[in-house]
């Protein structure tokens, strides 16, 4: 074995270190956290309470609660075209990379999709933190020259002659997909509406599921 | 800068592999990574875009070789070092081996919420007319700054059309550099793919970025409705 330090690159086939054992990264965060909170920089609370807010408050369920509300009120539609960011807020969910909302409604002619080449910039307040492939090379890379290409490896072929539309989220804005409401879903509930709504559909590499197919 | 972060349009990577039902971590490391990071920056000492800027200055082997948590971890280190919270010394040590120095704001528990829901804004009091409006045709700027932009490189000395204003914003290439905020009109530009891409790309294909003014020129006619 070799030694590690700080600028070796990590070998990701080797994250899962078994027993006492640390792997590189593990140790290089550790050591990090403990100067951090020795040197009174960081309350360990404080990173507990962050943790748990991404963890278990905000994901891609606020985000499907504001597309079932859009699909239900058209007056809120309206509101979300108009200022997605004080629509948003209006279902309590607002802050950090969140702060400007624009919400993106996709429809029989235009298929919208969100990408962010230069980091990961992502709606966190509406969607939670973004999915690993969101982060990757594949996508960042692709999602701007060949995105139907990356929709068909999410399974999703659109209609010949519906147009693609590529969000690429470079400022501090950030983009919401509204995607059509699913046919046959009249008389739905906005609860039993937003079980419809995937994370995936809210970005655009996904479409809600149909009528019938919600989990339960 | 011309980084290794710059990722649109380049080629090789492979297909997309989507995790079926993803947890919003894969280790209690990155979870601890995230957390320092965002405490950390709610210390006051960096703006956003020099965290950004930190990240896409690794070096490019180490910026597509590590994952994203590793990224902003790696950035962090050198964002503590450059501001004199930690040194090289006490990374290598894993334990405080100096004083500290006393922080501008310390992130504590009850505060989490507020701050979060808070977040940091980036718009700020127009004090200027926009000089472009929805329907002007403009071109990027064919720059290459080696400090930090947000024009991508597939984007650069291209005609688009104005698609969206945005209000006044602050200025990345500035605040990731501590030159102030000097805030600009934001607008979203949309390219056809053909502009970017060549004749092949597909014709009623749209890609837009967010692009600050300063970044623009004007290009020809507002286009007709």
């Amino acid at each position: 074995m070799h030694d590690h330090d700080h600028d070796d690159y990590h070998d990701h086939d080797h994250d899962h270190h078994h027993g006492s054992e640390l792997s590189p990264i593990e140790a290089r965060v550790r050591a990090l956290e403990s100067i951090l909170v020795e040197k009174g920089y960081v309350d360990p609370s404080a990173l507990d309470a962050i943790i748990d807010t991404y963890e278990t408050k905000i994901g891609p369920r606020n985000g499907a609660k504001v597309v079932a509300r859009a699909w239900s009120d058209p007056a809120y539609a309206q509101r979300l075209r108009d200022d997605a960011t004080a629509a948003i807020a209006e279902l309590g969910f607002s802050g950090r990379q969140g702060e400007h909302m624009v919400a993106v409604f996709n429809d029989a002619r235009t298929h919208h999709l969100v990408v962010c080449t230069l980091c990961s910039c992502y709606p966190w307040p509406v969607l939670g933190l973004p999915p690993v492939w969101y982060k990757s090379a594949p996508y960042r890379s692709r999602a701007v020259i060949d995105p139907r290409g990356v929709l068909a490896e999410f399974g999703v072929r659109l209609p010949e002659g519906k147009a693609i539309r590529v969000w690429d989220s470079t400022a501090e804005i950030r983009y919401l997909v509204i995607p059509e409401r699913p046919p046959g879903t009249e008389g739905m509930s906005e609860a039993q509406l937003a079980e419809l709504v995937s994370r995936d559909s809210m970005i655009g590499t996904g479409l809600p599921l149909a009528a019938g197919q919600a989990r339960t | 800068m011309n980084g290794a972060h710059d990722l649109g349009g380049q080629m090789g990577f492979g297909p997309v592999v989507p995790e079926p039902n993803e947890p919003p971590f894969h280790a209690e490391w990155e979870k601890r990574a995230l957390a320092v990071t965002l405490a950390c920056g709610a210390m006051g000492h960096w703006s956003i875009d020099a965290s950004r800027h930190a990240r896409e200055s690794l070096h490019p082997l180490d910026y597509l070789r590590s994952s994203y948590y590793e990224i902003w971890i790696k950035a962090l280190e050198k964002l503590l070092q450059a501001e004199g919270f930690i040194s090289d010394d006490e990374l290598r040590a894993g334990r405080a081996l100096s004083p500290p120095r006393a922080p501008d704001r310390l992130l504590h528990a009850a505060d989490v919420a507020a701050a979060l829901a808070r977040g940091s804004p980036s718009e700020r009091a127009a004090t200027t007319a926009p000089r472009f409006a929805v329907g002007d045709r403009v071109r990027t700027a064919n720059e290459h700054p080696t400090g930090h932009t947000r024009v991508p490189r597939y984007a650069r000395g291209r005609s688009g059309r104005i698609e969206r204003v945005h209000g006044v914003h602050v200025f990345p290439n500035a605040s990731a550099h501590k030159l102030g905020e000097q805030p600009q009109w934001l607008y979203t530009v949309a390219f056809d793919a053909q502009e970017l891409w060549g004749r092949s790309a597909e014709a009623s294909l749209k890609v837009s970025i967010d692009a600050w003014e300063s970044t623009l020129e004007p290009a020809g006619q507002r286009a007709l409705p």
